[in-house]
């Protein structure tokens, strides 16, 4: 495993030297635009915290090209999208779908801070209750006769 | 006694997730592609004038390996597969994966023919020098294939039924423990006749 990202990380990195930050734009902006739009909601495979817009990694540069295409041939945004999730899962999408495998993702946090809650609520109730605990006339008369001992 | 405890089992569990998460390999994403019919194309072999297309394996289980010779972990994997593929009779199909990278053509763009041909030169060279473990090789120069295989990192390895439906889907190099354990009991079980 450490060797791919070695090679891919050497790679990426003599890649980015011989090419400079400014990658030759294609011709029509209209097409970059839309490409820039759709390749920010996906990650890079390769370097996982980028998005696809703003990696350099060499697949990153293909699935570009590709997403072009597809762009050139009026795709809508959604069947680009399901392009890419065919060949390389929701992983792709930096928003998961909502489907059973992933609503301890999207729901999880809300459960979460609910419980959070509910304790938290129980808790302040139970110290509500203990704390004005006044004492009676018998357990005041014990107390003074502990003092006094 | 309780809140001595809570506090414990609750770090105790912490420990667990990050031990788990700790072992599991962030590269590892589950592939889509298992269970489904292995995406067509047909592309120029290493040798010959004829093109594959993986149609031409129906009928039987065969391996699909994606490699190149820039990649030091396919090379890593090789002396493995050239040892598989003198014990056992599964055929070993190899997609040479963009071969040419962007620093050959850092004093210009190259011509499809020059590509394929350098392509060929030097994959025929390293197999002559570290044995040929496939039945025959496919070059996938602009990586367009590998992106319908969902490859992200070389060497990916897929085991392919009869049906022609991906079965498993290996990202990063071969171990002896993978094709012992997983890839070898999947070929035995899909290798029996129907």
């Amino acid at each position: 495993m450490k060797h791919i990202l070695l090679v891919v990380c050497l790679g990426t990195l003599s890649w980015m030297a011989q090419a400079g930050e400014a990658q030759p734009m294609a011709q029509d902006p209209q097409v970059e635009a839309r490409l820039v739009a759709i390749a920010e909601e996906l990650r890079c495979l390769v370097c996982q915290n980028e998005s696809l817009a703003s990696s350099h990694a060499e697949l990153a540069e293909d699935l570009r090209r590709e997403v072009r295409k597809l762009i050139r041939e009026d795709k809508t945004d959604a069947q680009i999208k399901t392009y890419l999730v065919e060949r390389y899962g929701d992983f792709v999408l930096y928003k998961p779908p909502l489907k059973p495998l992933t609503w301890p993702l999207w729901f999880g946090p809300f459960l979460l801070l609910m419980l959070a809650m509910g304790g938290f609520w129980r808790y302040m109730r139970q110290r509500r209750q203990r704390i004005p605990h006044h004492l009676n006339a018998s357990e005041r008369a014990q107390a003074e006769q502990l003092l006094k001992d | 006694m309780k809140k001595f405890f809570l506090p414990l089992i609750a770090f105790a569990a912490l420990v667990v997730f990050l031990a788990v998460g700790l072992k599991r390999d962030p590269r590892e994403i589950p592939s889509p592609l298992v269970n489904k019919p292995a995406p067509a194309f047909s592309l120029p072999t290493l040798v010959g004038d004829k093109p594959f297309s993986p149609a031409d394996m129906q009928g039987q289980v065969w391996i699909f390996n994606v490699w190149a010779t820039w990649c030091v972990a396919c090379r890593e994997e090789h002396p493995l597969l050239v040892q598989f593929s003198k014990t056992q009779h599964v055929p070993i199909v190899g997609l040479s994966y963009k071969e040419i990278q962007p620093s050959d053509q850092a004093n210009g763009p190259l011509s499809d023919e020059v590509k394929l041909q350098l392509a060929r030169e030097r994959s025929l060279k390293f197999l002559q020098k570290a044995g040929d473990p496939y039945k025959l090789s496919v070059m996938d120069l602009d990586g367009r294939v590998g992106i319908d295989y969902g490859v992200y990192g070389v060497p990916e390895t897929y085991v392919i039924d009869k049906q022609g439906v991906i079965r498993y889907k290996r990202v990063g190099p071969v171990t002896p423990e993978v094709l012992i354990e997983t890839i070898l009991p999947l070929i035995q079980q899909l290798d029996k006749p129907a």
